[in-house]
């Protein structure tokens, strides 16, 4: 009962100090999971975001843009591809399945994206799971004017079924450049936690013929995405396309390809980890300053408890459990800190991208972090600890006499 | 109780020299018996009970308590044998003013063997008059309450020997003569020595059995303090 008593009459009476230490220690310790998990999760899921397929044909160039554009919708198309080309993979001995998809136009901010209905109903997003509709919903026939959304974008415009739409031109929003044709939203998709959440999808034709593109290009498609019978098919059509052709773009395996997207921005990460410690150093270093310049004023009530019997080893460990309650009291409340960032980072995230990150998802980090930050502090607490260690007994309470 | 033999202890100087502060032969003090010594301010009284305490460390000599030689106790048994055997009530109380009534008391036990009860504490805290106090914080007490609330934590760990150090020197007459006759009766409740040390001739006189500091402590003779 002593030491817990001690620690906790000291606190008590350095209230403020204590809570200003602790809230910067709340800000490192919140600061330093939610750049950990943000890291951790924002990697995980968009290298796993494949949404079902394996590899992604489309026009030469960049295979993270090719990636980009057909699997996340971030990004501009590097081109079109041929019906030809779209066919001829479609029939090819490995592919499982080709769906041709067409980008280019928006609605009112979110990329529609013309597709067939087979993308609905034979792609499995994950082994076992295919597209749902939301209840009262179907998906789009694909000679119609129709078209169905991502629940995402459905929220944020305001979609259900039965509305009418006017597909603006291009991957911007832009008020003045809407197209004439009209469609009619037949079904809300329910949520994948994928990027597809955040597109509005049309028949590939109602997209190649809109008003006001170029009819000569009306078979052209952006991407094909691909689903392998075998990995062993991937490396043939990577040699085929990207070795032997010249023409289009075989970018296989989608993952790898978003993982050098991570590895590219590691410095990022490195950047805002080094911030990140910077600032639970200075954290541990605020409990020195707060303890240590607080010693002063205790030095009488340190040297009454040694008169009163208590050890000297007493006296260390009791200053040594502050620290370190203040350390944990930042933890604990930096809990709050990191669940509120990361809330924020991950609605963020998903309104940019459609990737979903999980705020209740566990990690090593969300208790080593908070128990690095209590050792971090309790170290910082050894100074302070040590003069209190030395406090002399007669000295301080009372002159000779 | 108490036995101090050649107890000495100096002090350097402000100019490097070495002067002597205790210096005392031979003084006892027997189990139960409540002796009063006369000092006068710079006499080094407090420093002698500093070094029955163990609080500081002597020069030379030997101070048994309880048939324990303080002197050649480590620091951390000497820590243990001041929690386990003695009471000490200062001039200016030396309350933790961070802590209630009741937790100060519990603090002067908890260092002891016994370790803190709380039964105890409240039941010193009733007999010295504070019983409907306990929560209270040293700076909501009069100034006599506050003494009070010393003497039970100098009371609290059940000591044999209790050193007092002008403990009536911040109270003004009638307070200081309830204190004292309070401190005197709970030692003789509990069968505790006490050495009272004071320069207050009236609160002197109320002991059967005084000295002066002076006759006992060779250094302030020599000294002419």
């Amino acid at each position: 009962m002593t030491l817990p008593l001690i620690v906790y009459r000291s606190l008590r009476q350095h209230a403020l100090s204590t809570l200003i230490t602790a809230a910067g220690i709340a800000l490192a310790s919140g600061l330093l999971m939610c750049v950990w998990m943000v890291k951790t999760q924002s990697q995980a899921a968009f290298t796993q975001t494949t949404t079902g397929f394996d590899a992604v044909l489309g026009a030469r160039g960049s295979k993270l843009q090719l990636v980009l554009n057909a699997i996340f919708h971030l990004e501009a198309s590097p081109g079109n591809i041929s019906a030809a080309d779209a066919e001829a993979i479609r029939r090819h001995p490995m592919v499982k399945s080709a769906i041709p998809i067409a980008v280019g136009d928006n609605l009112r901010g979110f990329r529609l994206v013309g597709t067939v209905p087979e993308l609905f109903t034979q792609v499995e997003l994950a082994p076992g799971r295919k597209f749902a509709l939301q209840p009262g919903g179907r998906f789009f026939v694909p000679e119609a004017k129709e078209g169905v959304a991502g629940s995402f974008a459905a929220q944020r415009l305001g979609l259900k079924v039965g509305d009418i739409f006017r597909p603006f031109h291009g991957l911007s929003f832009d008020p003045r450049a809407e197209h004439a044709d009209e469609f009619v939203v037949t079904g809300i998709l329910a949520p994948t936690n994928t990027p597809m959440d955040r597109v509005v999808w049309i028949p590939l034709r109602g997209l190649q013929t809109l008003g006001g593109h170029d009819p000569k290009a009306a078979t052209d498609v952006s991407a094909v995405l691909i689903q392998l019978r075998a990995p062993t098919g991937g490396f043939m059509l990577d040699t085929m396309y990207n070795k032997q052709g010249n023409r289009l773009t075989f970018a296989y395996p989608v993952g790898a390809i978003v993982a050098e997207l991570f590895s590219k921005i590691a410095w990022f990460d490195r950047v805002l980890a080094l911030v990140a410690y910077l600032v639970a150093l200075v954290a541990a270093g605020s409990v020195l300053a707060s303890i240590y310049n607080s010693m002063s004023a205790r030095r009488r009530d340190l040297a009454i408890l040694r008169a009163l019997g208590a050890r000297r080893r007493t006296i260390f460990g009791a200053v040594l459990a502050e620290a370190a309650c203040i350390g944990a009291l930042g933890a604990v409340v930096g809990f709050a800190v990191y669940g509120g960032l990361f809330y924020g980072v991950a609605h963020l995230i998903r309104a940019q991208t459609g990737v979903v990150l999980e705020v209740g998802a566990g990690h090593p980090v969300l208790w080593i972090c908070p128990l690095a930050m209590v050792l971090m502090c309790a170290l910082g607490g050894v100074v302070p600890a040590l003069k209190a260690y030395r406090t002399p007994v007669a000295e301080t309470l009372a002159p000779l006499s | 109780m108490l036995s101090v033999q050649n107890l000495t202890k100096s002090f350097v100087s402000p100019e490097g020299g070495t002067v002597a502060i205790v210096d005392v032969r031979d003084f006892a003090l027997g189990t139960g018996e409540q002796l009063a010594l006369r000092g006068e301010s710079g006499s080094g009284k407090t420093t002698f009970l500093h070094l029955i305490a163990g609080i500081l460390a002597a020069d030379g000599g030997s101070v048994r308590i309880d048939g324990v030689e303080m002197t050649a106790l480590s620091e951390p048994r000497r820590d243990r044998l001041r929690a386990e055997k003695l009471g000490y009530i200062f001039q200016t109380f030396n309350l933790l003013q961070g802590y209630t009534v009741l937790e100060n008391v519990l603090l002067g036990m908890s260092f002891g063997p016994r370790g803190a009860d709380r039964r105890h504490a409240r039941e010193i805290l009733a007999r010295v008059g504070l019983g409907h106090r306990l929560n209270h914080f040293p700076h909501q007490l009069s100034t006599g309450q506050q003494q009070r609330v010393a003497v039970a934590r100098a009371l609290s760990n059940h000591p044999k020997l209790v050193l007092a150090d002008e403990p009536t020197g911040n109270l003004d007459r009638k307070h200081a003569r309830d204190a004292l006759l309070l401190i005197r009766e709970v030692c003789r409740e509990q069968g505790a020595a006490l050495l009272f040390v004071s320069h207050d001739e009236e609160a002197l006189a109320q002991f059967e059995v005084r000295r002066d500091f002076a006759e006992v402590n060779q250094a302030t003779r020599e000294a002419g303090r």
